[in-house]
């Protein structure tokens, strides 16, 4: 009799497993996932916002160098938020274009100013590093934009850059550029594992 | 004033009579099919009963007459609509003798204008307030920076599409002086319902009045607070995105501000152009236009109004 009576029951469910149905669900359950990632929220003010702390840009907070003595302690990696986000990457490149980083860096690759995308920084390649390199600027020719550009647009600019070497997500990197594309797609490129070099105006042979 | 039906140039009747044709035709052929239609439907119950194989063979050939007559009918009527068509495009497509030459680039999300001039220095940048004069015919030449949009005023012009990378062009011609309302006709992003621009058109020595006034440099501040507007504008993040001629501000991708006093609106017609509006367009774009390009700015108190200050005595 229970036999009997599950059969209708297992028949049911079977439907509902079937391939098809499997199918719908998964899709559905992965654009329910992709709602909630952080990939693609997009905030336009500051308020409250996922910029990193006042705290962290300290100057007394950024390490120009990866010696330490002792054991190293310094993260590597620093604020991640906006490198996880597709929004503030590419208002960041868009940024990038409109201040005229891309006059003196090009699209990453360099000219007056040093490529940004390999993998040599000589003021350090932590995101608190490059915000202090765009907002106090540098001796040999990097202008200060401090005042110039608002405190989220810095950081967003900052995403960019980062993007530029790969250290940003690739499912959050752009696909393609605004302007001509003069280079493989960032997510196309091998991400730099990022080290420290002397200014090249320094005592090199 | 905002509406197809009321057109207020040549060209714009034209499009308006053709409209009316084809609603027209169409209006007339909608009548007749429903007519034959209940015609059919009574004649098909009366008959129903009384048709034999000879009757049915009689009606089969009637049948086909009448099928053929009525596509007939209804080729001659499309290829009349469709050579009206055409007969209007050439028309509209003819390019006027002397235009005035106005270059449109549609940015998210706002109209940069440039009117066209052999001389470089007489060049003139404004943005979302396109001035005619009344009579004579404008080309307007679309481009974009950014994404597709679609220039449309509807009392004076049809949709035209504005593509990045490539140019389009249309013919406007205004034969009484007003003021008509335009919009982006083609969805562009956040906010592509607050991409308007208006269209003023007077006539021909008023124009140029307007043009010479709109042509000379920004007016020096002439006030304490204004002259230290203008320092805060200098000194902050304005000054990468705006330009005001003869300062140092030279900045291409936001609305020129050289005369921004002079304009009715701000923001692509979003707020009306008065201090208090400017003050909060200033400190947070983005609560009056989430999405746009234009930054908050915390700005103190002080600044804020010195700012405002010398954005008014821009006029
Ligand atoms: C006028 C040219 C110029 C402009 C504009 C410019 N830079 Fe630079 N930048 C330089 C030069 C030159 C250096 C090298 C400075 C040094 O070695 O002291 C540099 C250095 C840098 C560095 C440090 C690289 C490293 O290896 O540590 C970063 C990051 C950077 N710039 C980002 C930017 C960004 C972002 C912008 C736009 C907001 C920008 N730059 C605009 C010229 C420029
Ligand atoms: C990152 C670039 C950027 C910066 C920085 C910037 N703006 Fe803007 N501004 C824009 C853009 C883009 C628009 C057009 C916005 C729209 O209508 O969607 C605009 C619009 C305006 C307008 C309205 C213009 C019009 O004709 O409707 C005013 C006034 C203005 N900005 C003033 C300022 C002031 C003052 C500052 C400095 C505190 C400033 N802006 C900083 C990009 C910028
Ligand atoms: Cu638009």
């Amino acid at each position: 009799m229970c036999s009997r009576s599950s059969e209708p029951r297992e028949r049911a469910t079977a439907a509902l497993l079937s391939p098809y149905r499997a199918g719908v669900a998964s899709v559905v359950v992965v654009m329910l996932l992709l709602c909630a990632c952080e990939r693609e929220e997009r905030q336009f003010s500051a308020q409250g916002g996922s910029s990193p702390s006042a705290a962290s840009m300290a100057p007394a907070s950024i390490t120009l160098s990866d010696l330490q003595p002792g054991v190293s302690t310094q993260a590597r990696r620093g604020e991640r938020e906006l490198e996880v986000n597709a929004f503030s990457i590419s208002e960041g490149q868009r940024l990038y274009e409109w201040f005229n980083c891309n006059g003196c860096h090009a699209n990453g690759g360099g000219a007056i100013g040093p490529a940004l995308m390999d993998d040599v920084w000589i003021y350090g390649s932590a995101p608190a590093n490059i915000y202090a390199t765009i907002v106090q600027g540098r001796p040999n020719g990097m202008p200060s934009f401090r005042g110039r550009i608002p405190e989220q647009q810095v950081w967003q600019i900052v995403a960019y850059v980062r993007s530029l070497s790969g250290q940003a997500r690739k499912d959050a990197m752009p696909s393609r550029t605004d302007s001509m594309q003069v280079k493989p797609r960032q997510v196309a490129l091998p991400r730099e594992e990022p080290k420290s070099s002397a200014p090249p105006s320094g005592n090199q042979p | 004033m905002h509406s197809a039906l009321q057109p207020v140039g040549p060209r714009a009747e034209l499009i308006a009579d053709l409209m009316l044709l084809f609603f027209a035709v169409s209006a007339v052929v909608y009548v007749i099919v429903i007519a034959f239609l209940v015609w059919a439907i009574m004649r098909a119950r009366e008959r129903a009963v009384q048709l034999g194989p000879a009757a049915t063979a009689q009606a089969d050939r009637k049948s086909k007459v009448a099928v053929g007559v009525g596509a007939a009918l209804t080729v001659l009527t499309l290829a009349g609509l469709a050579a009206s068509d055409f007969i209007v495009g050439a028309i509209l497509r003819q390019p006027p003798a002397d235009p005035l030459r106005v270059l449109v680039t549609g940015h998210q999300f706002w109209w940069e204008i440039e009117y066209d001039d052999p001389v470089p220095g007489n060049r003139l940048r404004t943005a979302n307030e396109l001035h005619i004069p009344v009579g004579r015919p404008v080309q307007l030449i679309f481009t974009s920076r950014d994404v597709i949009h679609s220039f449309w005023i509807p009392s004076a012009m049809g949709k035209m599409d504005l593509i990045p990378g490539r140019t389009t062009n249309e013919i406007i011609q205004v034969s009484q002086p007003g003021t008509f309302t335009g919009q982006c006709a083609e969805f562009c992003g956040f906010q592509h319902s607050k991409m308007r621009l208006t269209l003023h058109a007077r006539p021909a020595e008023e124009f140029d009045a307007w043009r010479q006034r709109q042509l000379a440099p920004a007016r020096e501040p002439q006030t304490q607070e204004a002259r230290r507007g203008q320092q805060v504008f200098m000194q902050s993040s304005c000054i990468l995105c705006h330009s005001v001629q003869g300062t140092a501000a030279a900045a291409t991708v936001a609305p020129d501000l050289t005369h921004i006093a002079s304009r009715r609106t701000i923001a692509a017609g979003s707020l009306p152009n008065t201090p208090s509006a400017l003050a909060s367009w200033v400190l947070d774009p983005q609560r009056i236009k989430p999405g746009s390009r234009m930054p908050a700015s915390r700005l103190p108190p002080d600044d804020l109004s010195a700012l405002v200050a010398y954005l008014t005595s821009l006029q």
